[in-house]
């Protein structure tokens, strides 16, 4: 079997299987089941006999460039593929336990509301985890997180209907968001570096780095650094572990395969994966050991006074992924990787199981009478200390507060300054703003040389103050909306007074945004007409207006610059004529980018999700 | 009212009003809205709505829809609608536009957090607050225990705030506060609204807002000794902590600056179940379910009316089953495969009201009806059975170092346990079984040497004792006479893996226990020779050849284990091991009826391998229906078999043996509708709302569930502990109010239900109905305002079938009462 095929054949099935389930009727339950574990069966097969042979010849890396999306001069967006050691354990590891669990919930969901949907998103899922672990450089990677992010989202609010899920869905989304800045700025970076989009292959060739990183250690740390805000997002170490528990809302088979293994260690995937880009730089190793242990410490003490199996479960995997961060660290490999597989393995089962605890544990006190005393203990240090940071640990040590504290909450001062301004206004502002923007761009050879040096930086900047203004908007969705637009089309202005570039990096940029937004503005209007929708509460309009709500979820997608539109290549193509210099500009363009999606998460989250606001059937206490 | 008044009527409507469901292993069937049976049914479920928001009736268009399949049918429509039945009113039934929004009253006060100062206080204080009570309840999931010295909830929370290295507060004020020894919850709630008019309704708004906990608090307040490890906590407590968080969460969102409700002149309530609007849609909802409910109720009296009759004759065997509705078919199954076989059904503790402790356990368990206050105990002793603990359990396993070894080693052997439990399920470590309650070989300790336990329990029965509880239960049942030469005790348990609520699975009227060591100690009793001799004087005569022979009924795999048969004299030796054989027949062609309900196992199998893929979902991880339990649970028929015999009820009666002829005061019917009604009736409508309203009333979809401290689940980790039955359990279940047939003459019925006011209350508010059929006139009476009136039955006749599992396969739905006719021998 050629490396090709394989990879073909591999990454074919999910996406194949994915969009054949979309066709399929909610009640088909045996097809949607059989789709998704023969999916997962046949990557397994797959796997394993691809792994036999590469093995058998000499266990060598491979690496090749699958296509290329957009390409001018200087600039080239391509799907690059490679496979090794570390692909290929990853894919045994997810195709195993895709099968297997796939097989779980056939059963197990059966009869349960969202089975199709179940089956979707684990499609979906699988898709964007082999995307990632097939992947050859930043840009298909990328494409890979950004699916892992909203196929997480969409099964943590599985269940829609009530709120808790989907505050908490929508609190992992932003998480991961914030770790999509490391990856973005990251491949911004290393573009700069290399002078074109580079390839792992490339990038952990040692001779070729130290070429590139001898000018710019700086550079290479900060990139390091990058990586492992990314990679601490997704893997839940310190400060973001607080999230890990709260994702544990969908049905237990989703959370045990995804929160317990598939999807909790594709941090540790990018510090294996980007390993040999960052082992030069000692300061970053000495980091990563320490931030290792530090999380294994914490979340190893916290998981200790969980009442909770699933929080207990979440937390005790939180502090072995801190391990194999300091193994990673260490650069061994191997145990890591064997790590990663018993841990997965392990948690998964952990998981499943987790309801036999009652039986168990209540049959095992019956019969041991010393376990009663449990609750009062001799008195000794080891006790006070336990007493003394109880309270910390069940406070998870603040972890969710300092998020909080320090990220959101600063935005939505930002946010409310802004109040003053009603709809129309802002529009209008906006509107005369991107008038002069325009009229400047037009006449920029009257422009004395300072002020269009200042020119990016400002719109870029207006352009962040609009994405908080989005974010942050408690009343009318379609002003989030619009704004959100806006924000793009400021970020694209503030660009082109940068450097002069083809105008079609702008209408790839902007085109799907345009689009999205006309569409998701058509929708708002429509569904205003009979409904009340606001973003000051959950509405749970999906109850009544499921296609509707999916429709929106796709332009959500697009205005968020997901990987469905060419605004997708746009927003790469845009960063690449941000300059190494101009690190101002990269941070509030990528941080607008970030807080637009989560923006417009907001926006479908609180009009389509939550409990109902109708209260003519069902409805569930906002608490459960 | 003041404000001591005001928070003594909160804690009085907490204690009705609240979930009383007690933690997991427990678990006891009981009529979710119990608060509201002193109101008749449709008032009750009215107020509930109206106060908690909770659907307490399907949706119209369920009716309408069943209307329109036919199965609410015309006739009984008109008939519910009377006089108005030509009215515009059967129109607007059928076809007006009504908005069924509710808007409850209960939690409209609390809400102004929200709508007045754009707060949203509980999203705040809720997560902290359930991890804490939690975590302080916490039966054994967390490794470190929370941090208590002999004292009470508050006690602990101010241990840890003082010596803790962080404070449970943002603020300063809510600190102080805490550690103020002389502080009330008055001066909490002062703080809070500003005015003591605002009380009631501020902390009733709070508690209901997370029932789930609040209930657990007030189950544990009550009935301490539900926990094994014991946890002092009140529901004021719990209000105490929740009002300092709600001033703390305030104070950090406003700067300490913020205005109470009052500031807001805002309007309050009271909280009383009489005061109800006059809303029309209930009275449309209540005329719908009356007819829903009659179109069946009157398929089964046309059962009952045109069924041929049924002659008793000479047995070979007995069997008196549990009255639990899941025994109904396989008595069906067994009757028909073998006509000389005679079944009684009784309340499955078999009036042996005891605790019960097994070899090597430091805890006992009730095995009679939870109300029941036993004095006596049964103690097993066998030869000590290891136990081993499942490693994956174990506290090891979360720890850094083992964790880190486990993870290199176990981890991989975990992948492949995996891939057996999902490829190759078979009973393990982790599964519940029926039949662990007790040691199959074990022996117990029925007869009484007069030893006391040193807290006043009588370690087994004196002979009197013994003769009681043979004589009463052969009497409420009819059976003094005519004994065969076995008699088979058939108790009922059940098997299931990965189910929390499994406790909710076994026999009701054992506290949810298997009813294994109940049957032992009666047929223990029955066939002692001394209380035999005292029931000889008692006129109950039961031959010397005759023997009790106790069974396990495992209601999941459809299973049964038989115990002491060493004792079977020889002259019954060959006549058990034929009836074991057909008994096996029988409990094959009853797992295959009830595979027609699990839509995952094909139909065109054979009977045994059906009975095999039936047996496997008690040990399959990825089941979360090893068996449907109740469901479709709608009727109870006290009356002797002949009554009832050879009509197809598809699993929904409970069926209970009495004479009427023997009994003609009503004395054992009075004993028997006692337990009817709180356990049959418990039962039926903890379905009934858990069906109606599954995420208010139920515990919604168990997929997600997390276990919380072994107590309770809920949703994630931030939820509110759910109560009642999970959607699995109730999704087939009809919403139908349990009705009762009584084949006795009404007279002395009306009389037997009025002598217990408790009793009578769940007839005369209509929670159950009640029918009676006069042997004599052969007349339906049913129970209606106060007295019983003439029913007369609208079906003109009766489906006749010969091979019933044949007419099933491949059907799902629910299928019309008919009547067997191969049977009648």
């Amino acid at each position: 079997m050629s490396t090709i095929s394989f990879i073909h054949a591999y990454l074919g099935l999910p996406l194949l299987a994915f969009f054949a389930s979309l066709l399929l009727k909610k009640r088909q339950e045996s097809a949607l089941s059989i789709l998704s574990y023969s999916t997962a069966g046949l990557q397994l097969v797959l796997v394993l006999i691809y792994g036999y042979f590469w093995l058998r010849d000499g266990s060598n890396p491979t690496q090749f460039k699958e296509l290329s999306v957009y390409s001018s001069d200087n600039y080239e967006f391509f799907i690059d593929f490679l496979v090794d050691k570390l692909t290929l354990v990853f894919a045994f590891l997810g195709a195993s336990l895709s099968f297997l669990i796939t097989i779980y919930s056939r059963y197990y969901l059966h009869r349960e509301e969202g089975y199709k949907r179940f089956f979707n998103t684990i499609l979906f899922f699988n898709l964007g985890y082999t995307l990632i672990i097939f992947s050859g450089n930043m840009e298909t990677l990328f494409i890979g997180w950004e699916i892992l992010g909203v196929s997480s989202f969409l099964l943590i609010a599985f269940y829609r209907e009530r709120m808790l899920p989907v505050k908490n869905a929508l609190k992992v989304f932003s998480v991961y968001r914030i770790g999509d800045i490391g990856i973005i700025l990251a491949m911004w970076l290393l573009h700069h570096l290399w002078h074109a989009n580079v390839t792992f292959m490339e990038m952990n060739a040692n001779v070729n780095m130290n070429h590139h990183l001898s000018n710019a250690t700086g550079i290479g740390l900060l990139i390091a650094f990058l990586f492992y805000i990314s990679a601490a997002a997704k893997s839940a170490q310190l400060p973001f572990s607080s999230w890990l528990p709260r994702a544990m809302e969908g049905p237990t088979p989703s959370s045990a395969i995804f929160y317990g293994s598939m999807s909790v260690h594709i941090g540790a995937f990018l510090m294996l994966r980007t390993m040999h880009f960052w082992d030069q730089q000692e300061v970053f190793k000495y980091f990563l050991i320490a931030a290792g242990l530090l999380t294994a410490l914490i979340a190893s003490a916290i998981s200790r006074v969980q009442s909770s199996i699933k929080s207990q479960i979440a937390y005790a995997s939180i502090a072995q992924i801190g391990l194999i961060f300091v193994e990673i660290a260490f650069g061994w490999e191997n145990l890591a990787l064997t790590h990663i597989l018993g841990n997965a393995f392990l948690r998964t089962y952990q998981l499943l199981i987790s309801p036999s605890i009652v039986s168990h544990k209540i049959r095992e006190q019956q019969y041991q009478p010393e376990e009663l005393q449990g609750a009062k203990t001799k008195s000794t240090f080891w006790s006070r200390f336990q007493m003394r940071i109880y309270l910390l640990n069940l406070k998870e040590w603040n972890l969710d507060l300092l998020l909080y504290r320090t990220i959101w909450n600063p935005l939505k001062r930002i946010g409310r300054g802004w109040k003053i301004l009603n709809f129309q206004y802002v529009f209008w502002v906006m509107a005369i703003v991107l008038i002069i923007g325009v009229v400047l761009r037009l006449n920029e050879a009257q422009l004395s040389a300072q002020l269009l040096h200042q020119l990016p930086f400002f719109f870029a900047f207006w352009g962040f103050l609009i994405a908080v203004k989005a974010f942050t908007e408690r009343d009318s969705v379609r002003k989030s909306l619009t704004l959100i637009m806006f924000n793009h089309i400021s970020i694209s202005l503030a660009l082109s007074f940068n450097e002069h570039f083809d105008n079609t990096h702008h209408v790839w940029y902007l085109s799907g945004i345009v689009l999205s937004w006309a569409i998701g503005y058509f929708l708002l209007t429509r569904m205003r007409r009979t409904e009340w929708i606001s973003l000051d509460n959950f509405y749970g309009h999906i109850y009544e207006y499921p296609k509707t709500g999916f429709v929106f979820l796709l332009v959500c997608l697009g205005l968020s610059g997901f990987p469905i539109t060419p605004s997708f290549v746009g927003e790469d193509l845009i960063f690449s004529h941000i300059h190494l210099s101009q690190v101002g500009l990269a941070f509030f363009t990528a941080f607008s980018l970030v807080i637009n999606g989560l923006a417009t998460m907001r926006i479908y989250t609180r009009v389509f999700l939550g409990p109902h606001i109708k209260t003519y059937h069902q409805i569930a206490k906002r608490s459960s | 009212m003041n404000e001591k008044q005001a928070i003594a009527h909160v804690l009085h409507v907490l204690e009705h009003y609240l979930p009383s469901q007690a933690p997991l292993k427990d678990f006891i069937h009981h009529n979710t809205l119990h608060a509201f049976q002193d109101l008749p049914f449709h008032q009750g479920l009215k107020a509930a709505q109206e106060l908690f928001g909770y659907q307490t009736y399907a949706p119209l268009s369920f009716y309408r829809e069943r209307y329109r399949e036919g199965q609410i049918s015309e006739s009984i429509l008109d008939r519910v609608l009377g006089q108005e039945a030509q009215s515009g009113l059967k129109n607007d039934l059928i076809n007006r536009t009504f908005d069924e929004t509710t808007i409850p009253i209960v939690g409209s006060l609390r809400s102004n957090w929200k709508v007045q100062l754009g707060f949203d206080l509980d999203t705040r204080v809720h997560p902290i607050l359930f991890r804490l009570v939690s975590s302080y309840l916490d039966q054994g999931i967390s490794i470190w225990k929370f941090p208590i010295d002999g004292g009470d909830f508050l006690s602990a929370i101010r241990v840890l705030e003082q010596e803790g290295f962080s404070s449970l507060f943002n603020g300063k004020r809510a600190r102080q506060l805490l550690l103020n020894p002389t502080l009330t919850l008055q001066d909490l709630l002062q703080i809070l609204t500003g005015n003591q008019i605002y009380t009631e309704a501020y902390l009733l708004d709070q508690q209901f807002a997370h029932p789930g906990y609040s209930g657990m608090v007030l189950q544990v307040e009550k009935n301490p000794q539900a926990l094994i490890q014991p946890r002092p906590i009140s529901i004021e407590q719990l209000m105490f902590l929740e009002c300092l968080l709600e001033i703390d969460a305030l104070d950090r969102h406003f700067n300490q600056r913020w205005n109470t409700l009052h500031d807001f002149e805002l309007a309050t309530y009271t909280f009383d179940k009489h005061q109800l609007t006059s809303n029309q849609i209930f009275g449309f909802k209540a005329i719908w379910q009356e007819a829903y409910e009659w179109t069946f109720y009157d398929q089964v009296l046309a059962g009952l009316q045109y069924k041929a009759p049924f002659c008793d004759g000479q047995y070979q065997a007995q069997g008196i089953f549990c009255i639990d509705d899941r025994e109904c078919s396989l008595r069906r199954h067994i009757e028909s495969l073998h006509p000389s076989f005679a079944t009684f059904g009784t309340p499955g503790h078999f009036n042996i009201e005891a605790y019960f402790q097994p070899e090597g356990a430091s805890q006992r368990t009730k095995i009679c009806p939870a109300p029941v206050k036993p004095t006596h105990l049964i103690l097993e002793k066998s030869i000590g059975t290891k136990r081993n603990a499942e490693l994956h359990f174990s506290a090891q396993t979360y720890g850094l170092v083992f964790g880190w070894i486990l993870t290199h080693t176990y981890g991989f052997w975990s992948a492949l346990k995996l891939a057996l439990a999902i490829f190759k399920p078979a009973m393990n470590k982790m599964a519940v079984a029926s039949t662990h309650h007790m040691h199959k070989a074990s022996h117990l300790s029925v007869w009484s040497e007069g030893q006391m336990t040193p807290d006043g329990l009588q370690i087994g029965f004196t002979i009197d004792e013994m003769t009681k509880v043979v004589s009463s239960l052969l009497k409420s049942i009819g059976l003094t006479s005519d004994f065969a030469p076995l008699v088979y005790m058939i108790a009922h348990g059940s098997s299931s893996s990965n189910n929390t609520h499994y406790a909710g699975y076994d026999c009701g009227a054992c506290s949810g226990r298997p009813g294994s060591v109940n049957a032992r100690a009666f047929a223990y009793m029955a066939n002692h020779p001394t209380v035999r001799q005292q029931l000889r004087i008692l006129g109950i005569d039961i031959a010397a050849h005759t023997q009790f022979v106790p069974v396990l009924h495992d209601t999941c795999r459809d299973e049964f284990s038989f115990y002491d048969l060493d004792q079977v004299p020889v002259s019954s030796i060959d006549q058990v091991a034929s009836d074991r054989s057909f008994f096996k027949k029988a409990l094959e062609a009853n797992a295959v009826e009830r595979s027609r309900r699990f839509i995952t196992i094909g139909a065109q199998k054979s009977k045994a391998a059906l009975h095999q893929q039936v047996k496997l979902r008690s040990v399959s991880l990825f089941e979360p229906r090893p068996e449907l339990n109740h469901a479709n649970n709608a009727l109870c028929i006290v009356g002797r078999r002949s009554f009832s015999r050879d009509l197809f009820l598809d699993r929904r009666a409970f069926l209970n043996s009495y004479d009427f002829s023997q009994d003609p005061e009503g004395l054992s019917l009075e004993g028997i509708l006692n337990a009817v009604a709180p356990v049959c009736g418990g039962i039926n409508l903890e379905y009934y709302f858990s069906r109606v309203d599954n995420q208010q009333l139920g515990a919604g979809t168990k997929l997600p569930h997390n276990v919380m401290g072994l107590l309770g689940v809920a949703n994630g980790i931030d939820g509110d502990l759910r109560t009642g039955l999970p959607s699995q359990m109730i999704e087939v279940h009809d919403p139908y109010r349990l009705l009762v047939v009584v084949e006795q003459v009404p007279q002395v019925v009306s009389a037997a239900i009025q002598r217990n006011p408790s009793t009578f209350e769940w007839f005369n508010h209509e929670w159950i109905r009640l029918v009676a059929f006069d042997p004599a006139e052969k007349a339906f009476y049913v129970w209606q305002n106060d007295g019983f009136l003439p029913y007369e039955v609208q079906q003109s006749g009766l489906p006749k079938v010969n091979d019933i599992l044949s007419s099933l396969a491949g059907y799902s739905a629910n299928f019309p009462v008919i009547e067997l006719q191969n049977q009648a021998s």
